[in-house]
């Protein structure tokens, strides 16, 4: 398998990064960057990253199922992630959160059949002092009302 | 760039934010045109005894949320023991309420740089790494982006601002786990492993990345030293009270008119803040609650906040200054709600480690979800408090009591709000209540 030049040169700057013989700290970003381009933890992109650290397939699939940005199967192309949690849920979090469900016609971690939106309920993002807030993808989003939500859904072709 | 997330308040008094809103403050040249860098080469030229010392002097205490004294940190790191040392940043920011480093970092990525340099210096350091969680993948840009900016001016790299001193520094990105917040977990999640707590001792000073003496500090705390350096530690200290020097960052969010993040010296007046920093509560409405630092934090009722924003203070009110996190509930908020949505955090996040905080956290949010569904009894009020103060100090790491002490505290100070619920439940009214 391989990647992008980009990532290419990433993945060779970030083993680098640790003592010698400690590249296994590398693995977290590898699956998050590599996630980025390949839209999931693939079972190929898995046994890439354990061929390339050395370790084995099965210590890939334990740090997959710890952490909650990595996903198995693809997510949308645009991915909503709302915010319900205290400081969100106090300025109508909870009820952006519902209208979000309604206009995608998703549940939490679901994804339209045609791959272009996914929703999560995710816990604070650390936007809390601009809240209700949500995340599309990596971007933010803040003070967002079902209204500027619907508009933000506009931009997302 | 540029564009700040709030408009400053006048009574805010600016030293860790103070490059904020300067056109591309972002860039090494607006930091190099405002003293930047300047505290770098003053500690190049001071002992690493000088260095802490200074720290120790500001009574500079962590900003991550349990507040210890940063200089004694460092002086717990061995220099003498022949193991490299290093530096780890924790910029995991996901306590609920706080979202103040991430403004550090993008407004102001250099002056982190610069903290990190200095501790590096005063302890010896060789490498270091600031873990970022994965939702801040924009701010791991414009980190990475600093970072390479100060390797071309040679603040990083071999022979620092000329001098013998060499460093090299990355980021590191998370992958969505609160857990990987505490420091022992993030070690963890640094080395490639899933985010699960270490026994201490023996504390990262003496064995953290790698096994390796590490310094582990937020990155407010980072951020705090090159002015205390640059403008000595005493006058760090003297802008808060005895035993909490300097300023800190306050996040505000909930019921006020103006949220936002504001940075206050230590000891500011709570009630002054809520009222003239934050505008104080929309629509005439009264106070009801505050969580102070953070959703760990005991809660308290407005009749307890009349007090100064300070870690003595907070202690003596039965709570904490925690991460900076202050949450304001006006007289709508359903506090029953309010700690079943907390509990529902805690759940989700606990790593499974241990069976107090896995099946304690499991058990509380099932309780609470059955009270809140109008399902509840009277014994499961008492329960819920009970089994929550049993989890205090029986986890392997603290995220067992910052489940139980925000539900303990609203259990305890909001009882009737309980009941009311409970009284919704028609089989409520035959509870036997059992008696002695
Ligand atoms: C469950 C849990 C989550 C934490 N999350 C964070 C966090 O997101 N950021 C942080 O700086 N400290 C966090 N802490 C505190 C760290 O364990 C550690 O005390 C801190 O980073 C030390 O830095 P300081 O002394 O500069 O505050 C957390 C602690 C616990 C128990
Ligand atoms: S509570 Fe929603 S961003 Fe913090």
């Amino acid at each position: 398998m391989t990647f992008s030049p980009e990532l290419e040169k990433r993945f060779a700057d970030m083993v680098t990064h640790y003592p010698e013989g400690r590249q296994k700290a590398a693995l977290i970003p590898m699956l998050m960057y590599g996630q980025d381009e390949v839209g999931s933890i693939s079972p190929e992109l898995m046994a890439e990253v354990a061929k390339r650290l050395k370790i084995k397939v099965i210590e890939v699939e334990e740090v997959l199922g710890y952490y909650s940005m990595l996903h198995r199967k693809p997510m949308g192309k645009y991915h909503v992630q709302v915010c319900t949690n205290v400081a969100c849920m106090l300025v109508g979090g909870t009820e952006l959160y519902d209208h979000a469900c309604k206009k995608l016609g998703l549940k939490h971690l679901e994804t339209q059949h045609n791959g272009h939106y996914s929703l999560e309920e995710v816990e604070c993002i650390g936007a809390c002092s601009w809240a209700p807030a949500i995340q599309v993808n990596y971007t933010f989003h803040h003070y967002v009302t079902p209204e500027k939500f619907d508009s933000i859904l506009g931009e997302c072709k | 760039m540029g564009r700040l997330y709030n408009e400053p308040s006048p009574l805010e008094v600016k030293i860790v934010t103070r490059n904020f809103g300067l056109p591309n403050s972002e860039s090494i040249d607006t930091y190099l045109a405002h003293q930047g860098y300047e505290a770098l080469k003053k500690a190049i030229g001071m002992s690493q005894e000088q260095i802490i010392d200074e720290v120790k002097a500001s009574s500079l205490r962590g900003r991550g949320g349990a507040g210890f004294p940063t200089g004694m940190k460092w002086g717990f790191v061995p220099r003498q023991l022949d193991k490299p040392k290093y530096i780890v940043v924790n910029a995991d920011e996901s306590e609920p309420g706080t979202c103040k480093d991430r403004l550090l970092i993008e407004f102001d990525p250099h002056q982190l740089i610069e903290g990190i340099l200095i501790a590096a210096l005063a302890v010896g350091a060789e490498k270091g790494w600031i873990y970022i969680r994965g939702e801040y993948r924009y701010l791991i840009d414009i980190m990475d982006k600093a970072l390479a900016e100060a390797y071309a001016h040679g603040f990083l790299g071999k022979s620092i601002a000329g001098s013998q001193f060499k460093f090299d520094l990355y980021t590191q990105t998370g992958a969505g786990a609160y857990e990987c917040g505490e420091e022992s977990a993030l070690l963890e999640s640094l080395e490639g492993n899933r985010g699960i707590p270490r026994i201490r001792p023996p504390f990262p000073a003496v064995s953290g990345a790698f096994q390796c003496p590490t310094v582990l500090n937020n990155v407010e705390t980072f951020c705090a030293v090159p002015a205390i350096i640059r403008d000595g530690g005493k006058a760090f200290a003297d802008l808060g009270i005895p035993k909490a020097g300097g300023t800190r960052m306050v996040c505000i969010a909930g019921h006020v008119n103006k949220p936002g993040v504001y940075e206050v010296p230590l000891g500011f007046p709570m009630m002054k803040f809520i009222n003239e920093v934050a505008g104080g509560i929309p629509n005439g409405r009264k106070l009801k609650a505050v969580i102070p630092g953070g959703s760990s934090c005991p809660i308290l009722r407005a009749d307890e906040c009349d007090l100064n924003m300070d870690y003595d203070s907070l202690a003596k009110a039965k709570s904490m200054l925690g991460s900076g996190g202050m949450v304001v509930m006006d007289e709508t908020t359903d506090m029953v709600k309010v700690a079943l949505r907390i509990m529902r955090f805690y759940q989700h996040e606990s790593c499974g480690w241990c069976i107090p905080c896995r099946e304690g956290t499991t058990w509380l949010r099932k309780m609470l979800q059955r009270v809140t569904d109008g399902q509840g009894m009277t014994r499961d009020i008492d329960l819920i408090g009970d089994l929550a103060k049993n989890m205090l100090g029986r986890t392997f790491c603290p995220l067992g009591d910052a489940a139980a002490l925000p539900t303990i505290s609203l259990v305890e100070k909001f009882r009737g709000e309980f009941e009311a619920y409970v009284a919704k439940n028609p089989l409520a009214k035959n509870e036997l209540v059992s008696v002695g």
